[in-house]
């Protein structure tokens, strides 16, 4: 028997960092907490390591099927207490969950993270708050290596929330820019609102099925999958209700339409922030978490993942189009994440159990994987542009090669990446969810190659403005970003390019029996990859040097370019329901209410409470005698009460 | 009879020696270094704690006299571990100059009334528990009136010596009443007879009113305000908080073993006293200024709350018991540590004087805002647990009217808990109390306080384990 019983370490070490870099970060030189943080997540990220080289190769896989680990186990030990026993039957746990997906997950939380915080270490120098950053940043490890371990849907909402937190508090971290802070606010409610459909999924879940377990519930032959679908409502059974909850809070997290308004705002936090919550981890947590209960999406809610698709989909034509027209660099990479993360949500919602079928479910975490490390390559070299330069803003930048060598040349391999050029590592994974939606639906299918092909083109679009182009005024020569900055950069740029390279089917499959999966050349890549040329040589031509093209585009196509630009308005509509229609009609009355009937009635209740206190105020008269007297005279009378009532 | 029999009542034994011990060098100690007693008596106590740890032994002694088993010893363990948690508290106050000469006299009885409880929680017949009441009470006068120079200590003495004397005189009628009706006073033998006929009803309630004087019910509990009020802080906290959490067990133990037979009569019964003592305790304690006085009014509100574990009369009703118990010693020793540190430094013991705390002492607030909570039962701290089992236990068994009524008292008590953390953080103070350094001792305490609100809410271990020794009707 192996014992796993270290994980646990894995989330814990980022906590211990967080209270001690909280709590006596101020007393030390910032530079020192930033290297405690760093070198804290380090050693998480080396115990990942080694949990994914013992599970993947050594333990792991049982009778070629991976295991996964849950308290004490015959092969493996992990650790699992119950911490909160409600009934005999239902009791939440706290511990941790190894199976294929989570220590996958680990890879990538604690890679990711370790990036991010060497990174800050050049990038957050001599900004205000260092160590309430690093402390920050590792809050959000151990909530999100929480959430990924959860042994139990509870566990995993309490993480959830917990990083909810994190990211409210990262998104404010310059708390004195006003931007920032509604920033925050907006991303905390947005996805608040989408967890209160979370927990009313959790709770209808829990119901219906006795247990919070993950291993219970996606138990094949448990009675979660096979006996839990319950009454029907409204045409579909009370399973697919709460599995449909459970996806609006992942939908919230993950961006997806019509949720995903706060994600661009988010980018007020510091650049680091981005590559590391709102593009490589915390906005995939959706994904992770249909994928966790995948095996209850697909046996008994398959109404539920149509959902999922159909949204996934949506949402990453939506997202691609705007991103086309937006000029905040930052932007375009929000919603490029939100673009990608839609095609992994598709990914699992064309996706079937078991085998072949269960492609989709592979791709997407294998997309969930490759898209970690090029979206943060994308974002943290973003970080080195601004930089550079001092802004966000596309008009303000071109021509930036010269001054910039390594970050155009891993932006370039991002870009590459992204646009899903062959032998880079999104072509395997992007291909693969193209594949799955070909087999399983062809109308997604379609969106989707049309979407792969809007990606290419609004990165090379922002490719060629930011290193090609005409060149602005700069007020100072941009340079090249210090070496603390560019490591992570070179780092990512490589596993970008190689992360394609790792057979993920063997790994990671929806039944846990490793597969064979090749890439369709005919069907898919090929189209795939020349749709993905014509983006790139539009972009080429439009952007390569300064020219009236694209604004002779924009007013050809002028209606839809205004509302991309404008985002489609949601944030006004967003804006138009919440001011004017709930605060009018809903909130005036209510508050009208609360504050004459509810607080009069309370008012009332505390007069009373306090003139009966002020009145009984003579039994406390200081009399011994009077006491004796209270004492006997309450002994007798029930006495008399109880003999005349009970007695028989 | 074997010698190794006596082992089983390792706990009293071992605190009589110690409490000898300490007699012995109280008279070899000469008066000028009067203080080594200190750390002797705690050193000794420290021992007897741990010594309390070791594995347990369960039997009976004396033909059923004395019995003990594994609930026994944890409760006894967490009064012990309560106790300590004083002696740290009490030790700046007794190296003042007055209490020189009559240190180890503190000690003294202060172990005695302990051996009190603990054989009270222990006994097996009616007779030992009587005599373990006296152990516990009569002392008790003498730590109340220990600053007998101050006239309002000497005044609690005396007020307590009187109604203890008149509860006693009840709870004896009440025990010769089951004697007489039943032919024993041995609980298993009185548990197997006992019926609820108007005598004997008559001698459940006049025996559960001496009981209830200790743990201040409503209506027996006029007493505590002022000898709380009297009695030095250190005793105080004692008092409100060892002595009522040993009352508890032991009614806890007879009314689930001895009075199991008129189950139906208690549960009717703690109902009417829960409610009262509840609201009445609230109601006090809401107008209160004098920060000694507000704790004492709030612990008997407290006390209420216990009642509703008990009548849930199961086995979850008797670990919830257990377990507010333990997590209510941290939080409101934590509270009194807090205002007996402040008081020994500056004298000052009104709320007013706790404003701006926050801004001089930021510490001292954040530990008493941390005990404030979990006496009001907010979450994450060990205090809300403790409630929601009280509550959990006395829903589980119907009672969902009392569980309405006990909320919204402590909707009540959290008002006021909440001015007092207004007072330390949010209100604006001239002249607050000026920042100081907080003694060691004192220091140890707040910290155990402070790590058990914490970890006894998180860990279920403790919950678990009381629940794998419970037992219900």
């Amino acid at each position: 028997m192996i014992d796993f019983s270290f994980t646990v370490l894995i989330p814990l070490i980022p906590i211990f960092v967080f209270l001690f870099v909280g709590l006596v970060g101020h007393k030390m030189k910032p530079m020192v907490s930033g290297i405690i943080g760093t070198l804290g997540l380090a050693t998480s990220a080396i115990l990942s390591y080694f949990t994914a080289y013992m599970y993947f190769f050594r333990v792991g896989k049982v009778n070629d099927v991976y295991q996964s680990f849950v308290g004490n186990g015959p092969i493996a030990k992990t650790v699992n207490i119950t911490w909160l026993q409600l009934t005999d039957k239902l009791h939440i746990d706290m511990g941790v969950l190894l199976d294929p997906i989570s220590v996958m997950m680990l890879i990538v939380i604690t890679t990711i993270s370790l990036m991010v915080h060497i990174y800050s270490l050049g990038y957050m120098k001599g900004e205000k708050g260092f160590a309430r950053f690093y402390a920050f940043l590792s809050l959000f490890s151990f909530s999100m290596l929480g959430l990924v371990l959860a042994t139990n849907i509870f566990q995993m909402y309490i993480f959830w929330e917990l990083v909810g937190v994190s990211s409210f508090l990262l998104i404010g971290f310059y708390y004195e820019k006003p931007s920032a802070v509604a920033a925050s606010k907006k991303a905390f409610i947005v996805t608040r609102f989408a967890d209160l459909g979370f927990l009313i999924g959790i709770l209808i879940l829990s119901f219906n099925t006795g247990t919070f377990d993950f291993k219970s519930l996606t138990d094949i032959h448990g009675t979660a999958i096979t006996s839990g679908a319950g009454a029907s409502f409204l045409g579909l059974s009370v399973m697919t209700w709460s599995l449909i909850f459970v996806f609006m809070g992942g939908a919230g997290k993950s961006a997806m339409f019509p949720l995903h308004i706060w994600l661009p705002d988010a980018m007020e936090g510091p650049t680091p922030v981005s590559a590391l919550i709102h593009a490589a981890t915390m906005v995939v947590a959706g994904v992770y978490l249909v994928a966790r209960l995948f095996p209850v999406y697909a046996l008994s809610a398959p109404d539920g993942l149509t959902v999922v698709a159909y949204v996934g989909s949506f949402s990453s034509l939506f997202a691609a189009v705007i991103a086309c027209t937006q000029l905040d660099i930052k932007r375009v990479l929000a919603y490029s994440t939100m673009s990608q993360i839609g095609y992994m949500m598709v990914g699992l919602g064309v996706s079937k159990y078991g085998g072949e079928a269960g492609l989709g479910y592979m791709a997407s975490m294998f997309h969930l994987f490759t898209h970690a490390m090029f979206k943060a390559l994308l974002f943290l070299g973003a970080g080195a542009i601004i930089h550079a330069v001092h802004s966000n803003v596309m008009n303000e930048m071109g021509g930036l090669r010269k001054y910039l060598p390594i970050t155009h040349v891993t932006f370039l391999i991002a870009c590459l990446t992204i646009a899903g050029i062959p032998f880079l590592s999104a072509f395997f994974s992007k291909d693969e969810i193209l594949s799955a939606a070909y087999h399983h639906n062809r109308l997604i299918f379609v969106v989707q190659l049309f979407v792969a092909g809007l990606t290419a083109f609004y990165m090379f679009r922002l490719y060629f403005r930011v290193f090609w182009n005409k060149e602005p005024h700069y007020h100072h020569t941009p340079h090249e970003a210090p070496i603390t900055m560019t490591i992570p950069l070179i780092f990512l740029a490589i596993a970008s390019i190689f992360a394609g390279y790792i057979k993920f089917s063997h790994f990671v499959s929806s039944d846990s029996i490793p597969f064979e999966s090749e890439i369709e050349w005919m069907n898919v890549a090929i189209p795939s990859i020349i749709v993905g040329l014509i983006g790139i040589g539009v972009a080429f031509v439009m952007y390569k040097k300064e020219s009236n093209l694209p604004d002779k585009m924009a007013s050809g196509l002028k209606l839809l370019y205004v509302g991309a630009f404008n985002k489609f308005y949601f944030d006004e509509i967003y804006l138009f329901v919440t001011k004017k229609i709930i605060f009018n009609y809903i909130s005036r009355p209510v508050a009208w209410f609360d504050r004459h009937i509810v607080d009069g009635f309370m008012n009332a209740i505390a007069a009373v409470t306090n003139y009966v206190s002020l009145k009984i105020k003579g039994f406390q008269s200081g009399q011994v005698q009077q006491y004796a007297f209270v004492f006997v005279s309450g002994a007798i009378l029930l006495s008399v009460v109880f003999i005349y009532l009970f007695s028989k | 009879m074997n010698l190794e029999n006596f082992l089983i009542m390792r706990h009293e034994l071992v605190l009589t020696i110690v409490t000898l011990i300490l007699l012995i060098a109280e008279l070899s100690i000469s008066d000028k270094s009067k203080h080594k007693i200190i750390p002797i008596a705690i050193g000794l106590f420290t021992i007897n704690l741990i010594i309390g740890f070791l594995p347990t032994i369960s039997g009976s002694l004396f033909g059923g006299m004395y019995q003990t088993t594994a609930l026994q010893v944890t409760m006894k363990n967490i009064l012990n571990l309560g106790v300590l948690v004083v002696l740290f508290q009490s030790v700046k106050w007794l190296k003042e100059e007055e209490n020189k000469i009559k240190i180890s006299e503190f000690f003294l009885i202060l172990f005695s009334t302990l051996i009190g409880m603990q054989f009270m929680i222990s006994s097996g017949s009616f007779l030992m528990l009587y005599l373990g009441l006296e152990l516990a009470t009569i002392p008790m006068a003498a730590l109340v009136a220990y600053d007998r120079l101050r006239t309002k200590s000497a005044e609690a003495g005396v007020k307590l010596i009187l109604s203890a004397a008149l509860s006693s005189a009840v709870l004896l009628f009440g025990i010769s009443l089951i004697y007489g009706t039943t032919g024993s006073t041995y609980f298993n033998i009185v548990g197997s007879v006992f019926t609820s006929n108007s005598l004997q009803t008559l001698a459940f309630i006049f025996f559960f009113s001496g009981m209830a004087f200790k743990i201040s019910l409503v209506p027996f509990h006029l007493w505590t305000a002022d000898v709380y009020e009297g009695a030095p802080i250190n005793v105080t906290s004692y008092l409100s908080v060892i002595s009522k959490g040993a009352s508890a067990f032991i009614l806890l133990i007879v009314l689930f073993t001895v009075f199991k037979n008129i189950v139906e009569i208690w549960q009717n019964l703690l109902y009417v006293i829960a409610v009262s003592t509840m609201t009445i305790g609230n109601l006090f304690a809401i107008r209160q200024q004098n920060m000694k006085r507000f704790l004492a009014f709030s612990s008997i509100a407290q006390a209420g709350f216990i009642l509703l574990g008990l009548m849930g009369a199961n086995i979850t009703g008797m670990t919830s018991v257990v377990y507010f118990v333990f997590v209510y010693i941290f939080s409101n020793l934590g509270a009194f540590g807090v205002v007996s540190v402040i008081y020994y430094q500056t004298s000052k013991e009104n709320m007013d004087d706790y404003n701006g705390l926050y801004h001089t002492n930021p510490k001292l607030s954040l530990i008493m805002m941390l005990s404030l909570f979990s006496l009001a039962g907010i979450p994450p701290v060990a205090g809300f647990f403790g409630k929601f089992f009280l509550f959990t236990a006395a829903a589980a068994s119907g009672y969902y009217w009392l569980v309405f009524i006990a909320v919204l008292n402590a909707t009540i008590s959290l008002y006021y808990y909440l001015l007092v953390v207004k007072a330390m953080f949010i209100n604006k103070n001239d002249t607050p109390i000026a920042y100081f350094k907080t003694d060691t001792p004192a220091k140890i305490s707040l910290i155990i306080c402070v790590i058990g609100v914490f970890i006894v809410g998180f860990m279920s271990i403790f919950y678990q384990y009381f629940q794998s020794i419970g037992f219900g009707i």
